[in-house]
């Protein structure tokens, strides 16, 4: 069945996109992961162009975060205060990665900056989840001499301005937390992609947040940063596509529910191998496009 | 019994007709995109009157070329810097066509010679594309080539040799698909009847492609609306996120 999208202007398998979005769904209900890292890359090898498909991507990163928000409020599992810093940062970060992004599309050099980006990011927490995977699953030996990690990272302890974060339990510089919003809020313009993957990680071992409110506050934010950051693109780029979000949406929502539920049956240092296999094919495919041929040798741009 | 032919001679001589005429025809003069467009395809027929209606031994040819909007593009080329693919040469067209597809009865470089075809622009390596000045020539031939070579795989530059079907040497008919990748505006299809190298007649016919129904007020407000036009894309997804948030609690 193919569906003509209007802003991308071209139509597309609309049972494709929604699968895409069902397979997104599926794994941003078994790991908390936006999923935007699988969307993106997919659109554009599909041959929908790279400003359409990060626009459109974040605009689905925002309703497939609802969800996730929803739940963890229940269980009080977010940090508000924080979670206004982090956003607050991220509100800033969209802004600036909206203007960093009009600069890179004038340079032309955006597919590249883009490519780099998502292989490095991509590349490192792929490798870091399968080893972390492998050592679980007993394949792996760990590594043996491992240092007693500091609660408190020496950086962010020497910030200045200090504020009591209580449901996080911490006393720390909201400057910190800031930075990080404001980094992730940069990724989400640029890449398409909710940040989930790097904020979680941060938050952990940088911030040292208790572990209790990690994955709702990084939800929160990556909610209110993806909302932010469809209107930016609206108002900056034209480039959001209605039809393909809500497309990528409806498989979205319908595979978040089926994820859930996966979750609870299959092992889950299995999922995780899976999840890192999966960021690391897209990184190596990333790579291979900068290094050994690119897709197309020439792009057009209309003036 | 001399007079009436002379005559009958003389008014095709004033009026011309002693050239053949050219009655063209399109399938559709508008192409609708709409949700389910997936390309379409345009027959250009019509038929060619020769003077007192009898066929020559040898008929004449017809190539059609329906030729879309043109753009002011500017085109980069990737190359391998330090092992990277990174753009680094770029040029600017001023007057490249979204969509040109050209079909003949016969080989085209069989119908005219080069400079015919430079004229009418005939052909892929015809097209006038106004590249901005100051290039050296191997460049700006390279760009072209990629230019062609990238719309033709996109289907959307293309040559059809053999495209145009003459029955009974008067009735001409071509078949020519858009994708759907084609930009929208107002297209024109030219007929060309080409007789030992000459161009003897020529008609052009408008085509307008456009967005319509909700595909084009998609594309309207996302322009001229942006903040509604935002504040709508994000709250469908709201909407649709919590619709999800509501089935979970009910099935736990």
């Amino acid at each position: 069945m193919d569906i003509y999208l209007p802003i991308a202007g071209m139509s597309v398998n609309a049972l494709l996109i929604v699968a895409l979005g069902a397979l997104v769904g599926i794994l941003s209900g078994l790991f908390g992961v936006g999923g935007g890292f699988l969307t993106t890359p997919f659109l554009i090898f599909y041959g929908i162009s790279p400003t359409v498909a990060v626009a459109s991507a974040t605009t689905q990163i925002t309703g497939t975060s609802v969800s996730g928000v929803a739940a963890h409020m229940k269980r009080r599992g977010v940090d508000f205060h924080m979670g206004a810093v982090l956003i607050a940062g991220g509100l800033l970060g969209s802004v600036v990665g909206a203007g960093l992004f009009r600069l890179l599309q004038a340079s032309g050099q955006v597919d590249l900056v883009i490519g780099f980006l998502y292989v490095i990011m991509l590349g490192s927490i792929g490798g870091l989840m399968l080893r972390d995977a492998l050592v679980a699953l007993g394949w792996l030996e760990p590594r043996t001499k491992r240092k007693a990690r500091r609660r408190h990272n020496k950086w962010v302890a020497s910030l200045p301005l200090r504020w009591r974060f209580y449901a996080s339990g911490l006393y720390i510089s909201p400057l910190a937390p800031l930075i990080l919003g404001f980094l992730s809020g940069i990724l989400t313009v640029l890449l398409g992609v909710g940040g989930g993957f790097i904020v979680v990680p941060a938050m952990i071992y940088l911030l040292g947040m208790s572990p209790r409110v990690v994955v709702g506050t990084s939800l929160v934010m990556m909610l209110a940063v993806a909302a932010a950051t469809t209107l930016v693109h609206s108002l900056t780029t034209f480039a959001v596509d209605i039809v393909l979000a809500t497309l990528l949406l409806a498989g979205s929502v319908v595979g978040a529910q089926y994820g859930a539920r996966l979750a609870n049956v299959i092992k889950p240092d299995y999922l995780r191998l899976g999840l890192a296999l999966m960021i690391l094919g897209v990184a190596i495919r990333m790579l291979l496009g900068l290094a050994w041929q690119p897709s197309e040798v020439y792009s057009i741009v209309q003036l | 019994m001399m007079r009436p032919l002379f005559l009958l001679a003389a008014m095709f001589a004033l009026t011309g007709a002693s050239q053949p005429l050219l009655v063209p025809d399109i399938s559709a003069r508008e192409v609708q995109i709409r949700y389910s467009f997936t390309g379409a395809q345009l027959l250009l027929f019509g038929a060619i009157i020769y003077p007192g209606g009898r066929v020559p031994d040898e008929p004449a040819e017809v190539a059609v070329v329906l030729k879309g909007p043109v753009e002011s593009i500017l085109m980069r080329e990737k190359e391998k810097v330090a092992g990277i693919w990174m753009n680094v040469e770029s040029h600017h067209f001023r007057s490249a066509p979204g969509f040109y597809a050209v079909a003949s009865s016969a080989p085209l470089d069989s119908l005219v010679d080069e400079r015919t075809a430079a004229i009418y622009e005939l052909g892929l390596e015809n097209l006038q594309l106004s590249p901005g000045g100051g290039a050296r020539p191997e460049k700006e031939r390279r760009f072209e080539a990629g230019l062609i070579d990238l719309r033709a795989r996109q289907q959307l530059y293309k040559q059809e040799p053999n495209g145009v079907e003459i029955s009974e040497g008067v009735l001409y008919r071509a078949r020519i698909s858009i994708p759907s990748r084609v930009p929208v505006g107002t297209y024109t299809a030219e007929t060309y009847l080409i007789q030992d190298g000459r161009v003897l007649a020529v008609a052009t016919r408008d085509i307008v492609i456009d967005k319509t129904g909700f595909e084009r007020f998609i594309a309207i407000s996302a322009v001229r609306h942006p903040w509604l036009y935002g504040l709508a894309a994000v709250t469908i997804s709201l909407l649709l996120g919590a619709f999800a948030a509501f089935l979970f609690r009910k099935s736990e």
